[in-house]
């Protein structure tokens, strides 16, 4: 029976969230204030936020000076594209590891998972080194392909997690009914899926497009995405507040939208099977 | 006749292949600063010139730093000219990384480059890297603050005269600071600073055989001299204060005093952005008497990567855009006072230039300040405020934050010391120095 909560708690809980919400957007709105100010107004202090002036120069300067679109685009290509390519690696994974446990199933998921602790700069002369030999440095594909395997556990893990919530039984109903492994997995797992995957596709996105110690160390002028747009405003020597928080701003905004419309997913995506 | 056609048009046609053929797309790497992004975007006079064009990857100094040494060490060739600074250079000139630039065009008058930055831009004589702009330190100050404290800046005044106008200056109800200085850790931020003070002060890195001096009196005093002075006069929390952040105190009237890099003047004499603009001195660095100021040297300088497929091309920009040309031609879309200072004699003796009134002064830190020969007893290593050995920055990135550490209040000048001393004694002797 769920607990009777009384109109004060409810307001106190209610207070406390907004204010724990607020202080996590926080860094994001101090961001967005600095964007429209100028570089003098940006870095007084205590700034005032309301007096000084308004102004769009800063958008301007990047927009003249960089090319956004670019990078935009690189962005789009490496975050969907290692995405997608983890998903079509991870979801046979994912069943295998669901449905047709073996003793060392445990063993290898947290293995996976302990490669996330390694701290990339360990690998980034090997794997440098391997992009040379490839000839992929500074191409898209190449970073697709890292950025893939970076996240590949998360998807793994994540997909595993809700395979396991699906009823091995309507896969043996479909054996039964002569499909074969494909079908199974293509015509029965997956549609009864889509929302898990659609989540970790989602979370996926976010954290390919945020993903800034390999996109700035594999790249140069063709493949650099955001991360290097915003990482070009950035200097210990000269003022460029203003402008950075314009290029950071229009860095993060789109997948700001994209996250602000699939909250839900998002929400559901990361709690499913914590409660049952 | 359409035989004569047939000629002319497969003639027309070699030519402009011969063109294309010649015309390169160059990637360089660059440091996000002014005279820098001013350059991007004078990229265009380049290509008119030459027909090569230019892509430029932008990023900040320590991702630059990394970013190009990782490539460099790699032989990856994804830049063809690469910004890269006093530091680097005789390293990796000596590593034989870099494309010797001994055959510049006659045109280019490499004489003219300012002789302390040709020296620490050279390996056994060869310049290896041209340098777009050179900067020292020097000391910028309120003038009305110092004549409200009733008194008046020599052009090289000590550290003694510098703290008790510091004492002078400072006013906590008004929200003055007598002196603002670089406390942050990084080998490049407070780390410069606090090696090229200590330069003045005595002090060194390194003896004769690579060991390390940090238990020697001239450190101590350095530290103490520093500590007891920002705490007296300097700002609350100097202690996470970088270049920006002085920056910003000086522009808002915040500071009295600012010992920091000379590019810093043409900031803060800049009425757009700066409070203070037209009540800004200039003074060379302080000295203790001992025959070494503490001013520092510095080039951001461009490169080419040893195995480059566009050596020739990268020749060409490098000639465009260190060139007196180039300054001219950015004094002419941009005024005199931004053209990239400290890197040509001639620039100095240009009329339109002698009008800047920082000029004459960066230009005197910048020729008092010797690479080769930094402190007062003899070291075995060239650079100002670094010592030019790969280990370096990371020994140096260490012992700036012990000192950090102090400047917070979180341990003792001894304690920090007789940490530096062990670090950097462990790590010369795991690099084989000692």
């Amino acid at each position: 029976m769920a607990r009777a909560v009384t109109p004060r708690r409810k307001l106190i809980n209610t207070l406390v969230a907004w204010a724990i919400g607020l202080l996590i957007f926080f860094p994001i709105l101090w961001i967005i204030v600095l964007s429209f100010k100028s570089e003098g107004d940006a870095i007084r202090t205590p700034i005032k936020v309301l007096t000084s002036a308004w102004t769009l120069d800063s958008y301007a300067v990047v927009q003249e000076r960089s090319d956004y679109f670019k990078h935009f685009s690189n962005s789009v290509i490496l975050a969907v594209g290692s995405t997608l390519l983890g998903v079509i690696v991870a979801v046979p994974a994912a069943w295998s590891m669901a449905f047709v446990p073996s003793d060392r199933t445990r063993g290898i998921l947290m293995w996976m998972l302990s490669t996330k602790m390694l701290p990339a700069v360990g690998v980034l002369y090997p794997i440098y080194l391997l992009f040379i030999q490839l000839g992929i440095l500074d191409t898209r594909i190449g970073l697709v392909m890292v950025l893939m395997l970076i996240n590949l556990p998360i998807i793994v893990w994540m997909l595993y997690t809700y395979f396991r919530e699906i009823p091995g039984e309507i896969l043996e109903a479909a054996r039964m009914d002569g499909a074969s492994l494909r079908e199974e997995v293509m015509y029965v797992l997956t549609p009864m899926a889509v929302p898990g995957i659609a989540s970790t596709v989602l979370l996926n996105v976010i954290l390919a497009w945020n993903e800034a110690f390999w996109t700035l160390n594999l790249t140069a002028a063709k493949a650099a995405p955001l991360t290097a747009f915003i990482a070009s405003y950035s200097s210990p020597e000269g003022l460029f507040y203003a402008k950075l928080s314009a290029a950071s701003v229009m860095a993060i905004a789109p997948i700001l939208i994209m996250g602000w419309f699939s909250q839900k997913q998002l929400v559901r995506g990361l709690t499913f099977g914590a409660v049952k | 006749m359409l035989l004569r056609n047939a000629l002319r048009a497969a003639t027309a046609m070699s030519l402009i292949a011969a063109g294309a053929a010649q015309a390169e797309n160059l990637v360089i790497a660059t440091v996000n600063n002014g005279d820098m992004i001013r350059m991007q975007g004078l990229t265009e006079d380049f290509t008119e010139k030459t027909g090569h064009t230019v892509e430029w990857v932008t990023l900040e100094e320590n991702v630059l730093r990394q970013r190009v040494t990782t490539d460099i060490t790699t032989k990856g060739g994804a830049f063809d000219i690469m910004t890269i600074g006093m530091y680097e250079t005789p390293i990796w000139g000596a590593n034989g990384w870099l494309v010797a630039l001994d055959d510049l065009s006659a045109d280019y008058n490499v004489d003219d480059i300012l002789p302390a930055m040709r020296g620490g831009l050279s390996h056994d004589g060869t310049l290896y890297a041209a340098p777009f702009y050179g900067e020292s330190s020097m000391i910028m100050y309120r003038t009305d603050l110092m004549e409200k404290a009733g008194l008046e800046m020599p052009d090289a005044p000590t550290w003694e005269f510098i703290r008790e106008a510091a004492a002078a200056m400072t006013d906590r109800d008004a929200d003055i600071n007598g002196i603002c200085l670089r406390g942050k850790a990084g080998w490049g931020e407070g780390g410069a600073f606090i090696t090229a003070m200590s330069n003045s002060f005595g002090a060194r890195w390194f003896d004769m055989d690579w060991n390390a001096q940090f238990d020697t009196q001239p450190w101590k005093d350095t530290l103490e001299f520093f500590v007891g002075m920002m705490n007296e006069s300097g700002p609350a929390g100097y202690a996470t204060n970088g270049f920006n952040e002085n920056l910003s105190l000086f522009q808002q009237g915040k500071c009295g005093m600012w010992i920091d890099a000379t590019v810093a003047a043409s900031f803060v004499t800049n009425p757009d952005d700066s409070t203070v603009a037209d009540s800004v001195g200039f003074a060379l660095a302080p000295d203790n008497g001992l025959g070494k100021r503490s001013n520092w040297l510095w080039a951001w300088a461009l490169g080419i990567p040893a195995g480059s497929q566009k050596v020739d091309a990268a020749k060409e920009f490098i000639e465009w855009a260190t060139s007196t040309g180039y300054i001219e031609l950015v004094a002419e879309n941009e005024g005199w006072a931004n053209v990239p200072p400290g890197a040509r004699t001639s620039l100095y003796e240009n009329e339109n230039y002698k009008d800047i009134p920082f000029a004459k002064m960066t230009l005197e830190s910048i020729l008092t300040a010797d690479p080769n020969n930094s402190t007062v007893e003899e070291s075995p290593y060239v650079g100002v405020q670094f010592a030019a050995i790969p280990e370096f920055a990371g020994i140096a990135t260490e012992v700036s934050q012990e000192f950090s550490a102090v400047y917070a209040g979180q341990q003792t000048v001894d304690e920090a010391l007789e940490k530096a001393q062990a670090l950097t004694n462990d790590a010369m002797e795991a690099a084989g120095y000692r």
